[in-house]
């Protein structure tokens, strides 16, 4: 366990091949504000990557207090054992009290090797934090049994209380263009034979298409109701006008009808978009395990019962088939496309 | 010729649960108990090294009640060749980090019996917890090199080559062996068992390991070797604010669906 030197709540601000930093870790400063003001200390990003001064820039407009950065290019592609050192060793130089990370793929990979590292708690995908008022102590909300149940989960006794965060699940705030905020730079040795992965290949489509669901803003769903393959055809045409991803639920991808890499739920990604248009989706508990943090939820089912009214800001008890059409008509010629 | 060991975990079946409409708890009566559906992915790439390597051997091991003794039969059917049970009172209440840390003390001691390990697979996540925390937990306490995310895996002859997912789509990573690799969802199914093998599997003996075989700190063991403690459970919150839309025809509906998000400024 690292020695805590201080209150304060760091934000790891993850970066991608060019740089920047992606969006869920400024969700995290977003959030991290608050808490870090509640705990007393200062709101830190950490930057870790190759050439991210962009990153840093947006640390420092989402809201960070201070930023430390390394920088070099052994960070320039995400290795477990690279970057797991390299946060150990800031933990340990430094003490914070907490540390949020995003848990995308590298975030869900890091996490759980840092926090083991540091003989310390970790409480995965949380969809609320908070501070604990009797204890002070950073109290984790997340779901279990595939969002049958939500936990509220403490790190009593560990330091630094560490916790990942889907990307979606809290929003951005407004961008402070222009502010800046003191950033120190740590170097980190890091020897060719400590990396002991090797990246071959990037393959970036995914048969022919990107399909990026977690930075989607708009996602239109199809499930077992759209019928077939050939269902999908007006929930590509609504997502088309709307400039949507599109999505699926289990039942469509395990029938073959569209590929895994839309599937949402709980084997398939976690999204949480402005707006997600949920189209002969029932509504098991696995798929709202994947997309109940949306902000906005349409649903259209023939079932009125069907579970997927009960997270549905707007339900249609309906034919997809029928409305899907005329809803693309009317957003069609209401953009002047038609 | 590799050695395999692929850790698996037996769970309620999550698409069974329910949750008492009045009480709001779990009911966990009559939910059927399956083999983590991650970790049959994980058997599954173990497979695929075995079908092109006939020589290799893969070793299972599940940490659980005596009743997880049926999951590892389960596998053992489907391509498991030895299977070991981590069992004991002095482990229940364990998280993340208490469970990783006792099934490196059994992989340790398994390893003595069964040789050193060129691969460790282990499913993504288990879905009753989904952290996907054990895995990687489980490579730091061996010193292990992690892969996660792997939909497939090529065993060359001096390094497994993964194929990852990632949010963009995928990776090809090389790593050497001794590793650890966690697997999600591949494009394929898992195989089925013969009937034969799994009339074997059922008179196959399983290895059970309690604290006392391991070389184990139980004070990192359990509830008290947990740092991170349960505070409440509570059910999630069902939306009582939404708007239903049913209209007398599918278009009048469509039409007041359009009304209704564009006056909000959804769309």
């Amino acid at each position: 366990m690292a020695e805590v030197k201080n209150k304060n709540l760091w934000v790891f601000v993850e970066t991608d091949e060019k740089g920047n930093a992606k969006s869920v870790g400024l969700e995290l400063l977003t959030v991290g504000r608050g808490l870090a003001d509640k705990q007393g200390g200062a709101l830190v990003g950490i930057v870790i990557g190759n050439k991210v001064d962009a990153a840093i820039a947006s640390a420092a407009e989402y809201g960070a207090d201070e930023v430390i950065a390394v920088d070099a290019p052994a960070f320039e592609h995400y290795s477990t054992d690279a970057y797991a050192k390299a946060l150990c060793t800031l933990v340990e130089k430094y003490g914070p009290t907490t540390i949020l990370i995003g848990a995308t793929n590298n975030g869900r990979d890091l996490g759980p090797r840092v926090s083991c590292r540091l003989q310390t708690g970790l409480t995965a995908d949380c969809t609320a934090l908070d501070v604990d008022e009797e204890s002070g102590n950073m109290a984790w909300t997340r779901p279990a049994f595939g969002g049958n149940l939500m936990a509220t989960i403490l790190c009593p006794d560990h330091r630094p209380q560490m916790g990942t965060v889907r990307p979606g699940v809290f929003k951005k705030g407004e961008p402070q263009t222009g502010r800046t905020c003191p950033v120190t730079r740590e170097t980190i040795e890091i020897a060719p034979d400590e990396i002991r992965t090797e990246l071959l290949e990037v393959i970036n489509e995914v048969a022919g298409e990107v399909v990026d669901l977690e930075n989607a803003d708009i996602i239109v769903s199809g499930g077992r109701g759209v019928g077939g393959p050939e269902g999908f055809a007006p929930i590509r045409e609504l997502a088309e006008v709307l400039g949507a991803t599109v999505g699926a639920s289990r039942a469509a991808v395990d029938s073959g009808w569209i590929s895994h890499a839309h599937q949402v739920g709980q084997t398939g990604k976690t999204v949480g978009p402005k707006l997600y248009i949920a189209c002969g989706i029932s509504g098991a508990i696995q798929h709202l395990a994947g997309m109940s943090s949306s902000k906005v939820i349409v649903a259209i089912n023939k079932d009125p019962d069907a579970p997927i009214f009960n997270v549905a800001d707007y339900g249609v008890v309906g034919d997809l088939h029928v409305v899907l059409p005329i809803l693309t008509e009317k957003i069609k010629k209401a953009k002047g496309l038609a | 010729m590799k050695n395999i060991l692929v850790c698996i975990k037996q769970v309620p079946d999550t698409t069974e649960i329910r949750i008492d409409p009045v009480k709001k708890t779990l009911i966990r009566d009559g939910v059927p108990s399956i083999v983590n559906p991650f970790d049959t992915y994980a058997l599954e790439l173990a497979a695929r090294i075995k079908d092109k390597e006939p020589g290799t051997k893969i070793t299972l091991i599940c940490m659980g009640p005596p009743q997880a003794e049926a999951a590892l039969k389960e596998c053992l059917a489907v391509g498991g060749d030895k299977a070991y049970l981590v069992s004991g009172r002095e482990f229940g209440g364990s998280d993340t980090l208490a469970t990783s840390y006792i099934i490196s003390c059994a992989i340790r001691k398994v390893r003595e019996l069964e040789g050193d390990f060129d691969i460790i697979f282990c499913g993504k996540q288990a879905i009753d917890g989904d952290t996907a925390q054990v895995g990687p937990e489980m490579a730091e306490h061996l010193g292990l090199p992690q892969v996660t995310y792997a939909v497939e895996a090529t065993a060359e002859e001096d390094r497994l080559v993964v194929k990852k997912e990632t949010e963009e789509g995928f990776e090809m990573v090389g790593v050497k062996y001794p590793c650890l690799i966690t697997v999600t969802k591949p494009s394929f199914e898992p195989r089925f068992p013969t009937i034969k093998a799994k009339l074997a599997a059922n008179r196959a003996k399983i290895n059970v390991l309690g604290a006392g075989d391991l070389d184990i700190d139980l004070s990192r063991a359990g509830l008290k070797g947990s740092p991170t403690k349960v505070k409440k459970t509570f059910t999630p919150e069902v939306k009582t604010t939404g708007v239903k839309i049913h209209e007398e025809t599918d278009e009048a509906s469509a039409e007041k669906l359009f009304a209704v998000l564009s006056d909000n400024k959804i769309i």
